[in-house]
């Protein structure tokens, strides 16, 4: 078994069926701070994906792809953590 | 050598993404969640950015993947921390079974400030401030 079948056949499944759990939480989550987070790991686990994309495809410019959602992934959660805090009722 | 080392740690940074999103689809409540959340993708996602930092003969490709691995370790804590703080602020209760709330009746809600000293030591046991404990199991479904 070579590397690149490894990453098709184990490690890609693996992480979208990670997604597809985060979604359950996203859709189902009781408060807006579930969602806040799952959102988040969504965007994490995104970010794994591109960078084993990057490995399988050769393609190394995708991996600028990665820093700018890093990059927004931490800048939403602090918006929206000011932005509930301020919120009067909930 | 080199694919042996890879696939061993792809396999542990994929499996630790995978309990990071069956913990937060399983855990009973928000702060379970989030302290589940933080601490295991963020190692699952830079494992494998590790691999692709090792993989690529490219010097390029190396820091970039170690700055994004840098970045995430820095980030995500205070990302975590404000969301935390947001969410006991804005009262979201926690979990039935919990045995302590220590930052009960220490928090003033109007102004989101920490008090420092507790407020239960001039009161009797019987007054002390219940917290945010929910009442039942269905409450941080």
């Amino acid at each position: 078994m070579t590397l690149a079948t490894y990453f098709d056949y184990f490690i890609l499944p693996i992480l979208t069926i990670s997604v597809i759990l985060v979604f359950i939480r996203l859709v189902k989550g009781p408060k807006v701070v579930d969602r806040v987070i799952a959102l988040d790991l969504i965007i994490t686990i995104g970010i794994g994906i591109i960078t084993i994309f990057t490995i399988r495809s050769n393609q190394k410019v995708l991996l600028d792809v990665a820093i700018i959602l890093a990059l927004i992934a931490f800048l939403s959660t602090v918006a929206f953590s000011f932005y509930i805090e301020k919120r009067e009722d909930d | 050598m080199i694919d042996i080392l890879i696939a061993i740690l792809s396999t542990i940074g994929a499996l630790a993404i995978f309990f990071a999103s069956l913990g937060i689809l399983r855990m009973p409540d928000f702060y379970l969640r989030l302290s589940v959340t933080v601490k295991a993708a963020t190692m699952g996602v830079g494992l494998l950015l590790l691999c692709a930092a090792i993989l690529f003969p490219d010097i390029s490709v190396s820091t970039k993947a170690i700055a994004i691995i840098f970045f995430l370790i820095i980030t995500s804590p205070i990302a975590a921390h404000m969301i935390g703080r947001a969410a006991y602020l804005t009262g979201t209760p926690l979990w039935k079974g919990t045995i302590i709330d220590e930052l009960a009746g220490q928090y003033d809600k109007e102004t989101g400030l920490l008090k420092n000293e507790k407020p239960s030591e001039q009161k009797t046991d019987s007054e002390q401030p219940q917290g945010q404990i929910a009442e039942s199991e269905e409450e941080t479904k």
